[in-house]
């Protein structure tokens, strides 16, 4: 069988699992407590964006066993996805202005 | 194979660098059926960003005030006003969801096919739970709350298309993820992979993972936002 070290990739300790799905819990109890508790404006989005990465992170990282993949696979995916926070930017500063314009001169 | 693994001495960046000037072949033990699913969760990450900047665009233009998620969303449960209950329960549904999907991938490795497919199952039987609750929630909002794509009685009219078109996306991932999670559990019921390997139990569960993964974006960005 010259495909066995490929059909056994990626096993690991069942417990991390469970801890992963138990950290999960507790982040997305966190960030639904946001809201609960009625914090808001910055500490409001600094916790939001910080529990949602968090999450994210550890589904892709566990979950998705990307901590266990190659470098080459890790950089090919999570590096492209980069590119939207350029779009972001972009798309806040305009969407600013022209809320701007719409105060000035449609209101 | 010992040409393809790294060696410490040689660090990360000399890794990456020799798997990417190898020609032909840059993913090194990665099965092809592996690179090609998270290829295509790359491309539907750039789609449902697509969904959420537009989202980002038009609630930042908007002049008329955006109605409040937390509101919009609160259910009275037993003489209790709680808001954004479902969306919670949903959303622990989903991580429930993931890990049980999780244990499937690693009872498929184990070879033990039997509680890998029971795994799968029930990873499918929670995504049904969550498609029938999104069901529930969209009935009340077009029915009692008078949501449209182009209007609603709570304030800016985008909210509606912007809600349909991103939960509607990913409520469709979902119900596709449930349809493929089951013909993979049963062929794995049946046998079918007791050649090849149960690497196919970790590509479905890729799928399964990133459909988590957005709720958890759409979850921070549309609803407690």
């Amino acid at each position: 069988m010259e495909h066995q070290a490929n059909t056994e990739g990626q096993q690991h300790p069942i417990g991390i699992y469970f801890k992963i799905w138990g950290l999960l819990f507790v982040l997305s109890t966190c960030s639904y407590l946001v809201d609960y508790l009625e914090f808001q404006g910055a500490i409001r989005w600094t916790l939001i964006l910080v529990f949602m990465f968090l999450k994210a992170g550890l589904i892709v990282a566990v979950f998705m066993h990307m901590i266990w993949e190659r470098i080459a696979l890790l950089t090919a995916i999570l590096m492209p996805p980069l590119c939207i926070l350029v779009l972001i930017t972009l798309m806040a500063s305009e969407a600013s202005y022209t809320n701007l314009n719409r105060l000035m001169f449609f209101q | 194979m010992s040409s393809h693994t790294t060696s410490p001495a040689q660090g990360p960046l000399r890794g990456l660098a020799k798997d990417w000037s190898s020609d032909k072949d840059a993913f090194k033990n990665v099965s092809w059926g592996k690179t090609m699913m998270w290829i295509f969760l790359l491309s539907d990450t750039f789609i449902f960003s697509c969904f959420l900047v537009g989202y980002m665009s038009v609630r930042m233009t908007s002049t008329v005030e955006w109605p409040i998620p937390s509101e919009v969303f609160a259910l009275t449960i037993g003489g209790h006003h709680i808001p954004l209950v479902l969306i919670a329960i949903m959303t622990f549904i989903l991580i429930t969801s993931s890990g049980t999907m999780a244990m499937a991938v690693n009872y498929g490795y184990r070879r033990q096919r039997k509680k890998a497919a029971i795994l799968m199952l029930v990873t499918a039987f929670f995504g049904v739970c969550f498609v029938g609750m999104q069901a529930f929630e969209w009935t009340k909002l077009i029915v009692e709350e008078g949501v449209r794509p182009w209007g609603n009685p709570m304030g800016a009219a985008q909210f509606g298309a912007a809600f349909f078109m991103i939960t509607g996306f990913h409520g469709f991932h979902v119900s596709i993820g449930v349809i493929y999670l089951l013909i993979v559990a049963l062929k794995v019921l049946r046998g079918d992979y007791e050649q090849r390997g149960y690497e196919i139990v970790e590509i479905t569960g890729l799928y399964w993972h990133f459909v988590d993964l957005v709720w958890v974006f759409i979850f921070a960005f549309f609803y407690l936002w």
